[in-house]
């Protein structure tokens, strides 16, 4: 079912009577559990931009309008997306141009994330229709807003379980004058997360840090010439700032070595392909992402790497571990087991149906949560027809 | 008086029982039931409203906190949690039924880690204690609500505290890592941590700013930012609201976002002025402090290019601060504002709505008009950048008739901000000062939905029951 609006959405909801497959376009369909349900409830056909103030960093829009439509309406008013929410069409292997509710239903960030916070920050309100297709508001068209309990953030990452949005507000930003990144070369990961650590804990705005590892590196274009592994720092900002902040950061940063600079061009590209996760595009059967204490991402990327031929790369000063491997339960339980040593988290974000629906694709909650975590479900969605199964098995 | 959900029978009657079990859980001290003394606690920032409450708790530790809500649970009591008992909205306002839970004691630091630019502290740490902590190696925590010498973290992440400086650096919710809760039951429970983005649901986003309705927060973990260089601020002044506001849009349409964008109209300005003596321009009617970050060179260029973006507007007033001093000078003003409309009228409300910011002629229009038939003083200070109006409404609290007068200004303009598109509470939260009024922002349909989610949590609705939500049957009863 693809209805063409709201009263649609609330119709094929109220009408069912076994569960919903619920979508957008269905980029990240490979992403987490598969969904077992007769059939399925798309939102693609909820389209358009419904707000846009500039002035006011406000912009409202349909769940169904293509994330690259919001794209190019605020580039064409000078502005961006603060959370860089990047293009997965090629690492997951969809042709579907993403949506805005899947963006936000996914809580799709970027490289901007570690400073700028992550797509559900900047989630101002969303209308959406809960499992009994009900109408339920949140938030609303205002950057500051404490009225209520905040369901735009329980509905950010819920994945479709909970309600189907039908339109959302974001905060939007004025797009910066000029992007330059500064490269350290041939720093093992270690050293290079302890560069990115002064790096984002300087005064000079570092809005992206990445490390990749020689072979990683090689399948960036911006990036390929450089020959060596690749400690990135991203400075944005009016072209006077970007010019002084890159002077004084590679003079911070001269213990590590002497840097090279991308220019604004070169920015562009690399970080693009960074949040695209370009380098693991088609590499392993399986990919992990795993988010944990910047500081002990290098030891869960040797964990993995000492469990299996990982190819792998840390975004978000080391935070952020992208990891692909074959796609077997004992490299899936290695990668959870460096996960849980370095007091983080991992997501299975892709591999074949059946190691999806054999392990947890997310660390399993204390008991005491996920019973309130089935409560929740059973708050929003009673009839539990809304994407069941997507996150954990039976919920 | 605002109504109050109906006090439990049972629960009166076994008082003495209740008040030696809880003895039983904490160090002596650790316990308040003599009327004397519990009378500190019966009400917080919006002390029109009061309520002695049953016993007051001040645990010491996360084990203690669990223990007492085992126990809470176990005896069907109420709960309701305090911090520095600072909110504006009778957040803290106890029941008579209920125990309050005093997170003060709980005051530690618990880790600070460069690095990776987090600190985990106890629920009970000031938030200009975590500023402090970190300071000297440059570092600080981003919210800074007016209150924040007082006010403590774990009632930040309650009410999802904003602050001056939000534009650029968010609210609580944006500067959080993880929370060590404890749930009604009393089960401790971490969540999230040193770490972005969990994966599962955003329980973290869900709780920051929940006010005390789904669980009690003992430690959390924030970012901390390295400070900036430097910070200088600039001072415009305009000879109507009008025109002020277009200057606002001119700036963020230039793409520069001020890390503080605040807007005074004439009220404000003159109350400002006369207590501050700031050097405010008394013949304007609207002024805009505009602050900016960087090396002195970026300050510099952004302030010469807002100050170009200002003279467009036919300012009656341009000061750009040369030194830290003179931007100081320029805040003082500002920052001494709840002091200053406090000696005009020792008595005030602090209200708290958003509009849409091309909405601030009209609306500030309209609370003229109201202010002359309510026959009330009203100064109005507001968060240009990010929306946030903060009428201030004096009154006289010796008279009654003045004080319901005030309460239904209040109302009214809380009205008017969803109106024209905006909110009931900007940073300020529902508490009990707006929980009759929830019905003007969202339909029955999504205040069920908000109430499952409670119950999800809190099947019982033994935690801060009196608030938030209008009383449904049931707390009557």
């Amino acid at each position: 079912m693809m209805p063409v609006d709201e009263a649609g959405v609330v119709a094929a909801i109220q009408a069912a009577t076994t569960p919903l497959r619920i979508l957008g376009a269905g980029s990240k369909l490979p992403m987490l559990r598969p969904v077992q349900a007769p059939a399925s409830l798309s939102t693609a056909g909820l389209t358009g931009i419904t707000f846009y103030a500039p002035k006011e960093l406000v912009l409202s829009a349909r769940a169904g309008t293509p994330v690259a439509d919001l794209v190019a309406a605020t580039a064409a008013e000078g502005q961006h997306l603060i959370a860089e929410p990047p293009d997965w069409r090629r690492l997951l292997g969809t042709d579907a141009a993403g949506t805005l509710g899947g963006a936000v239903a996914t809580n799709l960030s970027g490289p901007r994330r570690v400073a700028w916070g992550a797509m559900r920050d900047h989630v101002l309100g969303v209308r959406a229709v809960n499992g009994s297709g009900e109408v339920i508001r949140s938030g609303g068209r205002v950057l500051k807003n404490v009225t209520g309990l905040d369901l735009c953030k329980l509905l950010s990452g819920s994945h479709g379980t909970l309600a189907v949005m039908t339109e959302i507000t974001l905060k939007v930003l004025p797009a910066p004058e000029r992007r330059a990144t500064l490269v350290l070369k041939g720093l093992a990961p270690v050293e290079a997360v302890a560069a990115l650590a002064a790096a984002l804990g300087s005064p000079y705005a570092v809005s992206a840090a990445a490390y990749l590892p020689a072979t990683e590196a090689a399948r960036i274009p911006a990036l390929a010439w450089l020959g060596e592994s690749v400690t990135l720092a991203r400075l944005e900002d009016f072209a006077p700032s970007v010019a002084y902040r890159s002077d004084r950061l590679r003079a911070d940063l001269a213990s590590f070595g002497s840097a090279e600079m991308l220019d604004d061009a070169a920015s562009l590209a690399a970080w693009a392909d960074i949040g695209d996760v370009v380098p693991l595009i088609g590499q392993g059967d399986a990919l992990w992402r795993v988010s944990v204490r910047p500081s002990l991402g290098p030891a869960v990327l040797a964990a993995a790497q000492a469990a299996f031929p990982a190819q792998a790369f840390l975004d978000w000063g080391g935070g952020l571990v992208w990891i692909a491997g074959p796609a077997t339960v004992a490299a899936h339980d290695a990668v959870a087991a460096a996960a849980t040593a370095a007091g983080g988290v991992w997501t299975l974000m892709r591999a074949p149906e059946a190691l999806r629906a054999a392990v947890a694709v997310v660390p399993p909650e204390p008991a005491a949560l996920a019973r309130i975590g089935r409560q929740v479900k059973a708050a929003f969605d009673p009839r539990g027809l809304l994407n069941p199964g997507r996150i954990v098995a039976g919920v | 008086m605002i109504e109050q959900p109906e006090p439990k029978t049972d629960v009166l009657a076994k008082r003495d029982a209740i008040v030696a079990g809880l003895r039983h859980l904490l160090p002596a001290s650790g316990v308040i039931a003599e009327p004397l003394r519990l009378k500190p606690y019966e009400t917080d920032g919006l002390s029109a409203y009061r309520q002695v409450p049953l016993a007051v708790v001040l645990p010491e530790t996360t084990e203690q906190v669990a223990a007492v809500m085992a126990f809470c649970h176990a005896q069907g009591v109420r709960v309701v949690p305090r911090g520095a008992g600072t909110s504006l909205s009778g957040g803290a306002l106890p029941m008579a039924d209920a125990v309050v839970l005093g997170l003060m004691r709980m005051n530690r630091i618990l880790d600070i880690d460069y690095a990776d630019r987090c600190a985990v502290v106890q629920a009970g740490v000031t938030n200009i204690g975590i500023t402090q902590a970190v300071a000297q190696r440059q570092f600080f925590y981003a919210p800074d609500p007016s209150s924040q010498l007082a006010c403590m973290i774990g009632g930040n992440v309650n009410m999802n505290s904003g602050g001056a400086h939000c534009l650029r650096y968010g609210v609580t919710a944006n500067n959080l890592l993880g929370l060590k809760i404890v749930t009604v039951e009393g089960e401790i429970l971490d969540i999230g941590g040193a770490y972005l983005d969990a994966a599962g649901y955003d329980w973290l986003g869900l709780l920051t700013g929940s006010e005390g309705q789904l669980a009690i927060v003992t430690e959390v973990t924030v970012r901390i930012l390295r400070s900036p260089e430097g910070a200088r601020a600039m001072l415009a002044a305009f000879t109507s609201n009008e025109i002020a506001g277009a200057c606002v849009d001119s700036i963020i349409a230039s793409g520069i976002i001020p890390v503080a964008l605040e807007f005074m109209d004439r009220p404000a300005i003159h109350a400002c002025e006369a207590f501050a003596h700031a050097g405010y321009p008394l013949d304007a009617e609207a002024m805009l402090i505009i602050e900016v970050e960087g090396s002195t060179a970026e300050q510099d260029d952004l302030l010469a290019r807002i100050r170009d973006i200002c003279a467009q507007h036919a300012p009656i007033s341009l000061e750009v601060a040369k030194t830290a001093e003179q931007s100081l000078a320029i805040w003082k003003g500002r920052k001494g504002a709840f002091g200053a409309v406090g000696r005009i009228s020792p008595d005030y409300l602090c209200m708290d709505g958003t509009i849409p910011t091309s909405q601030l002629p009209a609306v500030l229009r309209r609370i003229g008009e109201m202010s002359a038939s309510y026959g009330l003083q009203v100064a109005n200070i507001f968060h240009a950048g990010d929306g946030n109006l903060h009428p201030l409404i004096m009154f006289d609290a010796n008279s009654a008739e003045s004080f319901h007068k005030a309460e239904a200004f209040g109302a009214d303009i809380l009205r008017l901000c969803v109106e024209v598109g905006g909110c009931l509470t900007g940073e300020h939260g529902v508490g009990v000062e707006k929980r009759d009024l929830m019905g003007v922002q969202f339909t029955e349909i999504e205040l069920d939905q908000q109430r499952r989610v409670k119950s999800a949590f809190d099947p019982g609705w033994l935690l801060n029951a009196n608030k938030v939500f209008p009383l449904t049957a049931a707390l009557r009863a």
